[in-house]
């Protein structure tokens, strides 16, 4: 019984650890995938959804709706941002990536300016249940079940919508696609949006869990860099997979040693990685290793 | 004689195809800067000097940076990395060594090496790996991110190397300044006349020194693999060296910067490895010019010093108009503003604007 609990304890570690990769890096893989850039601004968007979600909660909005309000407000938000200024940096991604980190600037400190150093939370819901003498919270488990949920949408997005066959033409060959009457400048617009829609659902979804100051952010970037950097630039061949393993690095060093060694053990762990697979887990899926 | 002739061809190097600025006209213009930067202790107050040599603590940071990101084309976004380990090792260093005989500047040389080990110990693994620029570049600044939050976490006092606390969120302070030993008292360079003259010389010489680098043949190498890195390893050079070379020299200015912040305020805090203090060296190099030595310089003091008058109004204010200049200037003026304007005048700025843009 003893080793059963602490099973499900290392498990549930696993599955918040995955949950939280998943959430937190899939919006910026969307992005990377399609453009090969990095939105610095990413924790920004996610930041956007927590506050927009949390705001609408005190006002008395049901969660699951204002969450969804969250993402909508971020996604619309990256495809303004998407059209006023990233449009113009298509052939020079290295600038892009500048770019948005001056944007990632003006919304901390922005935030910072008009809505004060803190906002207050929501708390927690549906409280706890108890396996084994621990209480485990209910709601990371919903946590759990969303990032599954969302990874199985994203699925269902890019092969069964004429959206998502568009933009995987895009991807492969832009140029081909355009020839063939896509309209690409949109299909960048509305994967950028969906990427920053994506950050929008990560903050909203873990909102009620965490403190609302204009830098928690930079809580999930790291996270989210390095699921990106080791999954490559395929969502589901890189990004799913490499959260996967990392979530299980990352729940054996967090219970061994503390959150921080979690951190530092991900952070280690990505960088030997690149040294044996430069293309992440997609070129190593794929067979075209450097 | 040999000597004399290997330094000719190394003073050579100070003009070439990898600098902006030469012949006669360029260098009166450099003497002239210098001698209002040596003679402005004399119109103004002691207090300010010391202030102003803030300015230049940071130069060095941003002179590693363009080397790196303007010569070998590789972001490095992690720079405060080296900026912060080499600060805290100076700092543990002094605390538990002290500051006589001269150990100050001992330290200031280990400090500055450990920063450089521990970017050739990063380097090797991204360079060798064939790292991409996007992926250098927020690898570089998840290892600056994660040491903010590490050394935040240090407050308790399990947290110390030899007799130095590491002080966690609040950041480790009372570290001595650097220190001249002297026959009848040692001369401490707290933040006043003297340690502007010493920061000013150091400044020049690295100026000078990175000149010859990126004109000799290193560095034109530098600039080859930047261009195109295929063309550069059929040439026949193995650009995994070249540019982890860089990257360690770069990074070691930023541990310099590090070392003289640290020295200069007595202080050395977390957040100066944070998300926001990784931006700034971004900035300034972006907004100066990062393609070239002298208007990545001048960039990055005009920045600070606008940085610096916008605080009064708050500091929050002052880093969105940094977010904003970085929002305008990257889009607007890739080569940066400084070659910008200066290609409505100079027909030869305009070239290599016209050239960058490519």
């Amino acid at each position: 019984m003893d080793f059963l609990s602490s099973l499900f304890s290392f498990a549930y570690q696993a599955g918040d650890a995955f949950a939280f990769l998943v959430l937190s890096a899939c919006g910026l893989a969307v992005i990377f995938g399609m453009m090969g850039v990095i939105n610095l601004a990413h924790g920004e968007f996610i930041l956007c959804g927590a506050y927009v979600s949390t705001s609408a909660t005190h006002l008395g909005v049901p969660l699951p709706v204002s969450i969804l309000l969250g993402t909508l407000v971020a996604g619309a938000v990256g495809m303004l941002l998407e059209r006023a200024i990233i449009r113009h940096l298509y052939d020079r991604p290295l600038d892009t990536i500048v770019v948005t980190w001056g944007v990632s600037m003006i919304a901390t400190q922005g935030t910072l300016i008009l809505l004060g150093s803190t906002m207050q939370g929501t708390g927690t819901p549906f409280g706890s249940i108890e396996v084994g003498g621990y209480g485990y919270s209910v709601y990371r488990l919903v946590l759990m079940a969303a990032a599954v949920a969302t990874l199985a949408v994203l699925w269902l997005i890019f092969t069964r919508t004429r959206f998502g066959i568009l933009a995987r033409a895009t991807i492969q060959v832009p140029h081909i696609a355009e020839a063939l009457g896509v309209n690409t400048s949109l299909v960048y617009s509305l994967t950028f949006g969906l990427g920053a829609g994506l950050a929008g659902l990560c903050g909203g979804l873990y909102a009620p869990t965490m403190t609302l100051v204009p830098t928690m952010g930079s809580a999930f970037v790291v996270e989210a860099f390095v699921t990106v950097v080791v999954g490559g630039a395929d969502i589901f061949l890189g990004t799913a997979p490499a959260a996967a393993i990392l979530a299980v690095v990352k729940a054996a060093l967090t219970s061994w040693e503390g959150q921080l060694a979690g951190q530092i053990g991900l952070l280690v762990a990505v960088i030997i990685v690149i040294r044996v697979l430069p293309r992440g887990l997609t070129g190593f899926i794929l067979r075209e290793r450097a | 004689m040999p000597s004399h002739s290997s330094l000719g061809s190394a003073l050579r190097l100070l003009e070439g195809p990898q600098t902006l600025g030469k012949g006669p006209a360029f260098w009166s213009g450099f003497v002239v800067v210098l001698a209002l930067a040596c003679i402005y202790p004399l119109f103004a107050d002691g207090y300010d000097v010391g202030n102003n040599v803030y300015f230049f603590n940071w130069a060095f940071m941003a002179l590693g940076l363009s080397l790196i990101w303007g010569y070998g084309g590789a972001l490095s976004f992690g720079q405060t990395a080296f900026f912060g380990v080499a600060g805290y090792a100076y700092g543990v260093l002094t605390i538990n060594f002290g500051d006589a005989y001269g150990f100050t500047f001992v330290s200031l040389v280990l400090a500055t090496l450990i920063a450089a080990l521990f970017a050739a110990v990063l380097g090797y693994f991204l360079f060798f790996g064939r790292i991409s620029g996007v992926f250098l570049g927020i690898v570089t600044l998840s290892v600056t991110l994660v040491l903010e939050r590490f050394m935040s976490q240090t407050a308790g006092p399990e947290w110390h190397i030899g007799s130095a606390r590491l002080n966690g969120f609040n950041g480790m302070g009372n570290m001595p300044s650097l220190t001249i030993p002297w026959p009848g008292g040692d001369v401490v360079l707290y933040p006043d006349v003297p340690l502007y003259y010493l920061t000013l010389a150091l400044l020049v010489l690295v100026y000078l020194a990175l000149r010859m680098v990126v004109n000799s043949r290193f560095g034109n190498v530098l600039v080859a693999i930047r261009e195109n890195p295929q063309r550069a390893e059929m040439l026949g050079y193995d650009i995994r060296r070249y540019q982890l070379g860089g990257f360690v020299v770069g990074s070691a200015l930023a541990g310099l910067s590090g070392v003289l912040y640290t020295a200069w305020g007595n202080y050395i805090t977390p957040s100066s490895m944070g998300m926001t203090q990784a931006a700034l060296p971004i900035v300034w190099v972006a907004v100066g010019g990062r393609s070239d030595l002298t208007t990545t310089l001048l960039g990055t003091l005009l920045v600070l010093a606008g940085f610096q008058a916008l605080t009064i109004y708050g500091s929050q204010y002052a880093l969105v108009a940094m977010g904003f200049l970085l929002v305008v200037t990257v889009p607007a003026a890739p080569s940066g503003i400084i070659i910008g304007i200066g290609s409505l005048f100079s027909r030869g700025l305009k070239r290599r604007k016209a050239r960058e843009a490519r």
